[in-house]
């Protein structure tokens, strides 16, 4: 494990460390996983149609099929900024308190309107919540979802969050190696998926990385 | 005042707080920290917007040491 690396990584020693080049990748192979869902279905609606006009309804399910299984995988990149569903916490606000400490002026307001908090780093701009982790590259007009978390049940909220700020402060491509990347594409798919409060954090996010 | 702080289900807790002058209370932050790191906290320094370092001993100097527990790909 290089000096300064996150300690986390010693967990997870198969994996190929993150980096710019890696993530764009990840995005490429994103984007054909998604083209090949999408065009046989497009392909095989227009051809049903285009043999016989009454086999409409098998074409309009293929069609189905082409959107929603884009859709779900952009959901699944939504759900990692989510937060954890539950009642309210009894030392959240301590939690906050910390959290706030750790951030800037205007991270903080954005953090305590939105649940996300966010972060420039090397790879990109990230957007840190209880349970996962956004990153914003190439200039706004790419999203990577990231799958990650604390492994304490009783955390308040803000803590979960402070968590993962400092993981992704010691080391930035440690933390995107340790997370598990859950989707990669274009931000517009995602935004929808979220909370309107989120979506601001989203918007605030790309307009940083443009 | 240096802190020694660990993020737990209060939100936060102080372990300890020391001088750099006061060698019993920096060894007594010192016992604490070890304690920690034993049972499997991380131990983080912030250093304002955008860095924190990861130690495996207890910075004198330092304003305030977080200790976290470890993340994982959920």
């Amino acid at each position: 494990m290089e000096a300064g690396s996150l300690p986390e990584l010693a967990g997870v020693p198969w994996r190929e460390r993150a980096s710019p080049a890696l993530l764009a990748r990840r995005g490429r192979l994103w984007t054909a996983y998604t083209v090949a869902h999408v065009v046989p279905f497009v392909c095989v609606a227009a051809l049903l149609v285009a043999l016989e006009p009454l086999s409409a309804p098998v074409a309009l399910a293929a069609l189905a099929h082409a959107w929603i299984i884009p859709e779900l995988y952009a959901f699944r990149g939504a759900n990692t900024a989510k937060p954890r569903r539950g009642p309210a916490h009894a030392a959240e606000p301590v939690a906050q308190g910390l959290l706030g400490d750790l951030l800037g002026h205007h991270e903080r307001a954005l953090q305590r309107e939105t649940g996300l908090a966010l972060e420039r780093g090397a790879l990109g701009v990230w957007l840190v919540g209880q349970q996962g982790a956004l990153l914003v590259t190439a200039g706004g007009r790419r999203i990577h979802c990231f799958c990650v978390r604390v492994a304490e049940p009783d955390l308040p909220p803000s803590d979960r969050t402070a968590h993962l700020l400092l993981a992704l402060r010691e080391d930035e491509q440690g933390f995107a190696t340790v997370a598990n990347h859950a989707f990669s594409g274009a931000p517009w798919r995602v935004r929808r998926r979220l909370p309107s409060a989120m979506r601001r954090a989203l918007d605030a996010a790309r307009a940083r990385a443009s | 005042m240096p802190r020694l702080i660990r993020m737990d289900p209060t939100g936060h807790s102080t372990l300890a707080e020391w001088t750099v002058d006061d060698d019993t209370a920096y060894a007594e932050a010192v016992a604490a920290f070890r304690r920690e790191i034993r049972i499997g906290h991380i131990a983080t320094v912030p250093e304002g917007p955008g860095k924190a370092t990861h130690v495996r001993e207890l910075p004198r100097g330092a304003a305030l040491v977080i200790l976290r527990r470890p993340i994982a790909g959920g």
